[in-house]
């Protein structure tokens, strides 16, 4: 609250980068259990996404943290101080809403300027402050529209400001892009990314859009039923999986049934060495991205091409192997000239660890 | 299209008709006197009929307590309902719906065996002087309780379809993270948004508080509509003068209220 005197025209950096904890946190909605005992540390200053498909927790975990959820067991920390019976309002933590947030009743600038007048700012000074911040989101010119004259992408920069109004410790965004259509998204993803980093704010991403979670990050948090999978850069997610529903989930990923001995495993008549975690049994898949597939035209390949999709800069070919595992490669433009659908191919991997996991089928 | 517009003013015409040719027969027949030509002697008489200031004031007064109890009574309850317990909401309903279904006259029964039985059980104890000041004639606060129990079925409908039309959990959250407790929040981001169904609330109550005449009758008080009744007992012309004057005088009043929350509309700043 001292810190609201400040009117400076440019961007301030936040007061001080705030770390935020959960610590063993559950929750349950009658039968369903919305976090099984979530444990995650958000560094000062960076951008954590959390993804996951929708009802693994993540949207619960956000709103704990802002307060409008109260956890049965565990606490919430904010530079190690426990906020878990700390009010909404008190938690310092801005929020941007999926949708239709701002007040309809008040213009642009005027939403901008709500928590400073819940803070009893003088007007003068909260509308200087609040044409600042629209200024920061590029709404200079739009002070005095009605949410209803904005379109969906500036009444979420509306909403950024709002939220950035009081310099909150923490930035919490609940999927605020998922509204939008997709080139407004993209900008918009990059402003925020942009506008985060200049305040070096610590920042709380919600997102099911893995590309906008890879892409926006400096780390990604990925959920699954209540329990965190990983949590990881966005490089090393995508590179090293954890686990078998992280490859599934970020990225395309192929299963190659694969036979595993001792520390390799047979694959596509070779043999390649596993990376991570080897499981105890002796039939497995081996898990591949799409750009780690070889596809050659081969009249005496026992693979044959099922479909081919253009994708702009590749295109990506399915492939039924002899045994019947479907695989998903991407190739240059250029290179798949004779792979048509029902082509003789020949499939094979670069010389690389592989990651293997238990056949599941 | 030409014949649909024809239909449209057909109807219009007949609907027309049917509203104003007996408005204007009233009107005709309150200044127009059989032997003596167009006076307007019956209008000068009612402002000559003891009660013609104070009972109109007294139904407006009724209204206004009316309306603003019943809208604190009714705006929180289901601001809560929605945001705390949509499963309640049928109970609500049904129970705010209540009063359509018990006439009247069975209403205003109970009420008046209750106001005979209390004083007698109740003679010793300080009980009886609330009896006796909830009906001072002067300001009958038991017409009031009667008429917001009244009017709970159309200010539960016109505040219902006022919240279905705005987000009140999201309102409600993205004023909290902006610092506004829950009171604040109420009254700075859910209430403006509802002016609308407030309005329409305080519409229907006035215009039952205004028209009603069976309880206020059967417990013996005097606001607008028993005084028409009374003073026109006699003469058929000052009654009929009465009501097209009340007609107006309920008429005006909408208007400003509707004036009244059209003025505070939102206008953008240049």
């Amino acid at each position: 609250m001292t810190v609201l005197d400040n009117t400076a025209t440019t961007p301030q950096p936040a007061t001080q980068a705030a770390t935020v904890e959960f610590r063993r946190l559950r929750r349950e909605f009658g039968p369903t259990v919305a976090l099984a005992g979530l444990d995650l540390t958000v560094r000062p200053g960076e951008l954590l996404a959390l993804l996951g498909p929708s009802g693994c927790g993540k949207t619960t975990a956000l709103r704990m943290l802002a307060g409008f959820e109260h956890p049965d067991s565990g606490e919430v920390l904010v530079d190690g101080e426990d906020v878990t019976r700390v009010p909404a309002h008190r938690r310092d933590a801005g929020m941007v809403f999926q949708s239709y947030s701002l007040f309809p009743h008040l213009d642009a600038l005027d939403n901008v300027a709500f928590g400073l007048r819940m803070r009893k700012v003088r007007t003068a000074q909260r509308r200087s402050r609040a044409a600042e911040l629209l200024d920061l989101v590029g709404l200079a010119d739009k002070g005095a529209r009605f949410p209803h004259q904005l379109s969906g992408g500036q009444q979420q920069r509306v909403a950024l400001a709002r939220a950035l109004a009081l310099r909150p410790r923490v930035l919490l965004l609940d999927e605020p892009l998922s509204a939008l259509d997709a080139k407004v998204r993209l900008t918009l993803r990059e402003e925020i990314r942009r506008l985060q980093q200049e305040l070096g704010i610590t920042t709380l991403f919600v997102t099911h859009d893995q590309e906008e979670a890879l892409s926006m990050a400096d780390r990604v948090a990925v959920m699954h039923a209540g329990r965190l999978e990983q949590c990881a850069a966005p490089a090393e997610l995508y590179g090293r999986p954890a686990t078998a529903f992280v490859a599934g989930f970020v990225g395309t990923t192929s299963r190659i049934p694969g036979r595993l001995d001792g520390g390799t495993v047979d694959v596509l008549g070779r043999r390649l060495p596993v990376d991570g975690r080897i499981p105890a049994v002796t039939e497995v898949d081996v898990l591949v991205r799409p750009e780690a597939v070889q596809v050659r035209a081969a009249d005496d390949g026992d693979a044959r091409v099922v479909a081919t999709s253009f994708l702009g800069a590749a295109v990506r070919v399915t492939v039924r192997l002899a045994d019947g595992a479907e695989i998903k490669a991407d190739l240059p433009a250029h290179e798949t000239a004779g792979l048509t659908a029902g082509a003789a191919v020949d499939v094979s991997l670069p010389d690389r660890p592989v990651l293997v996991t238990e056949r599941t089928s | 299209m030409a014949r649909l517009n024809l239909w449209r003013w057909a109807v219009l015409g007949l609907a027309g008709l049917y509203f104003l040719v007996p408005l204007a027969a009233s009107v005709v027949f309150t200044v127009d006197v059989p032997g003596q030509g167009v006076t307007l002697d019956a209008y000068t008489q009612i402002f000559s009929t003891g009660g013609f200031g104070s009972s109109p004031l007294l139904s407006l007064e009724l209204a206004a307590v009316t309306v603003a109890v019943v809208l604190l009574l009714m705006v929180p309850a289901m601001v809560a309902l929605r945001l705390g317990s949509p499963r309640l909401r049928p109970v609500v309903e049904v129970v705010c719906s209540l009063p359509l279904v018990v006439p009247p006259i069975a209403f205003v029964a109970g009420i008046g065996t209750v106001l005979k039985w209390g004083p007698e059980q109740l003679s010793r104890t300080p009980l009886f002087q609330t009896f006796v000041a909830i009906q001072n004639p002067d300001f009958p606060v038991v017409l009031v309780l009667a008429y917001v129990v009244m009017a709970l079925p159309f200010v539960y409908r016109a505040l219902d379809a006022g919240l279905r039309s705005v987000d009140v959990g999201t309102l409600v959250e993205a004023a909290r993270s902006c610092g506004a407790g829950w009171p604040q929040a109420l009254i700075r981001a859910v209430l403006p948004n509802l002016r609308g169904a407030l309005l329409n609330a305080s519409f229907l109550t006035l215009a039952l508080v205004l028209g009603e005449f069976t309880v206020a009758q059967l417990l013996g008080f005097q606001p607008f509509a028993v005084w028409i009744v009374n003073v026109s007992g006699s003469q058929a012309q000052l009654s009929v003068a009465v009501s097209v004057l009340s007609l107006l005088v309920t008429w005006a009043l909408l208007l400003v209220l509707a004036g009244f929350g059209g003025r505070t509309r939102p206008t953008p700043r240049g």
